[in-house]
């Protein structure tokens, strides 16, 4: 039981992951892409490649693998992000595919006993869980933050004038196809971490595990906590999991068969679209407007008062 | 005052259909000039060509001495153009409706990069146009037509731009309403020396407000004249005025 709970929380950690790229995506900049999956590919792949083939650490496949996602998210997303809506889910969908049939074409065994990941010494091993609850968690913590700050940045601010109005975005100096393309290629290099982070959990890289439904499940896991809000896509992480592991936590595997967890994502997902269209936790507030960070805001907090309180004494 | 707009003989097809062809018309520095014309005469697509949403055919299009649009690829994209100091405010308004008019302020002037002078500009936009200092906490969806209105002109006056066009000011708005906006507009032309180029079908209004007209009639500028001349002119109190 405590396994399958370290293992839930292993998983939600690598989803959060991915999820705060798709939500840097869909819930920010307001595009409807299907292809994290491909991403994730991608990365586990750099990964098994760089600590495999060429037997190098794997904290240098890690920026490595980031790199190399962007960049193909780079590429994929000049063409496809003039695209809008419902054509633009479909041409992403698609190169997921195109992505996971490459590198199944590439090596279709894929790879096997990867070398461990080492810090400070310390191999992190598959059967200590608890070393890789904390490794996966301390990266989700970390993006978490950068992509809090990012949101509300300048470029966070351009992201989602273009997500509420392209045409108001422009017309206000907003250069919509530069701030999609970031968008697209930091949300994918997301993906690309994520993926290295689970190679190095599992050790191997199979490419029949990247498939159509991994994309789904990252995009529930946005629309279940609430687009544009970085909390909720990592309740959303938590929640999608629990559910994925639910036949084995209620000691039930032979009565629920393992397809009905796409069934209850489905209903989830009506449910959801039904009562709550805004995810459970909701969007998250606007606080653009004010560029300044937490520090100078704390001091201008201070500096403010006191000077409310001189203006009052020389009005007297 | 020189010309700040020039037009040089543009055409736009959407597909095989003309929407404008040989158009050429120009808008001093400092003036108040006005484009009328019937639904479907083409007066939003010469908008939407000026700040480079719709490619052209052929023609030019300058701004202040530089060309700014020409045939496909040599063009300046829309958000380039409005660097150079051209705010668009879009037919039906496109405000940004979950953000406060607050926001929607600090988005129009998301190209100053100076947080005290955009303090400076929103205080200023509070002053001139009072109720959107009552609504600035308040999400843009719950304001009226009028103030949604009022909000995008306040928007793009955030990025203090040298021409101001306006695509139909007026729509869906009550009598009262679109008067106020347009002396709202002159105001503006007055005293912050914006240079207003605006699209109407209220043309009684907009030639009024105007010192220059220009009349469009299937993709062709039929007319030109001073605002007060047009106003007095047959055909157009025939097609225009109901008289």
């Amino acid at each position: 039981m405590l396994n399958f709970f370290q293992l839930i929380l292993i998983y939600a950690g690598i989803y959060a992951l991915m999820a705060i790229g798709q939500n840097c995506i869909t819930g920010y900049t307001g595009m409807l892409s299907l292809c994290h999956a491909g991403f994730f590919c991608i990365g586990s792949y750099a990964t098994a490649i760089i600590c495999k083939t060429f037997g190098l650490s794997f904290w240098l496949s890690l920026p490595v693998a980031a790199v190399a996602t962007g960049l193909v998210g780079l590429i994929i997303g000049i063409p496809t992000l003039r695209l809008k809506g419902d054509y633009l889910c479909i041409a992403t969908l698609g190169l997921g595919e195109i992505i996971r049939n490459v590198a199944t074409n590439f090596n279709p065994v894929g790879y096997n006993s990867i070398p461990r990941a080492s810090l400070f010494g310390y191999q992190f091993a598959s059967r200590n869980k608890l070393a890789f609850i904390f490794l996966i968690w301390a990266f989700v913590l970390i993006f978490y933050i950068l992509f809090q700050q990012l949101a509300h940045s300048r470029l966070g601010r351009a992201m989602i004038a273009v997500r509420e109005d392209e045409v108001a975005a422009q017309s206000n100096g907003i250069n919509v196809t530069k701030y999609k393309i970031s968008s697209f290629v930091l949300g994918a290099a997301m993906g690309g971490i994520a993926g290295c982070l689970q190679t190095a959990y599992t050790l191997t890289v199979q490419p029949g595990s990247f498939t159509f439904m991994v994309s789904v499940m990252v995009l529930c896991t946005v629309v279940l906590g609430g687009m544009g809000n970085g909390k909720a896509v990592i309740l959303g992480a938590f929640i999608i999991q629990f559910i994925s592991y639910l036949p084995q936590l209620t000691g039930l595997t032979n009565v629920i068969p393992a397809q009905a967890k796409q069934i209850i994502y489905g209903l989830l997902l009506v449910v959801m679209m039904l009562w709550r269209p805004q995810g459970i936790l909701g969007r998250d507030k606007y606080r653009y407007g004010d560029p300044r960070t937490r520090m100078e805001k704390l001091s201008d907090f201070f500096r403010r008062d006191k000077k409310g309180s001189r203006a009052k004494g020389g009005a007297v | 005052m020189g010309e700040i707009l020039r037009i040089d003989n543009i055409s736009v097809s959407y597909g095989s259909i003309r929407a404008l062809s040989d158009v050429s018309m120009s808008v001093d520095e400092g003036d108040i000039v006005s484009l009328i014309g019937a639904n479907g005469a083409g007066k939003s697509t010469l908008l939407k060509a000026i700040v480079g949403q719709e490619p052209l055919k052929k023609g030019t299009i300058s701004f202040a001495g530089e060309t700014i649009c020409q045939t496909k690829h040599h063009s300046l994209t829309t958000d380039l153009i409005a660097r150079r100091g051209i705010a668009l405010v879009p037919e039906g308004r496109h405000v940004f409706a979950d953000m406060t008019v607050e926001e929607n302020l600090d988005m129009g002037a998301f190209m100053v990069r100076d947080q005290s002078l955009i303090e400076k500009r929103k205080a200023e936009m509070y002053d001139f146009f009072p109720i959107l200092g009552a609504r600035k906490k308040q999400k843009t969806r719950s304001l009226s037509g009028g103030e949604q209105q009022m909000m995008a002109i306040a928007r793009a006056l955030m990025s203090s731009p040298r021409l101001l066009l306006l695509d139909e000011p007026g729509l869906g708005l009550a009598p009262l309403v679109v008067q106020d906006i347009f002396s709202k507009i002159k105001i503006i032309n007055e005293e912050n020396k914006v240079t207003v180029f605006l699209v109407e079908q209220n043309a009684r209004l907009a030639l009024r407000t105007s010192s220059y007209g220009y009349v469009l009639e299937n993709g062709r500028i039929v007319l030109e004249d001073k605002g007060e001349a047009l106003l007095s002119n047959e055909k157009v109190q025939k097609a225009y005025l109901g008289a």
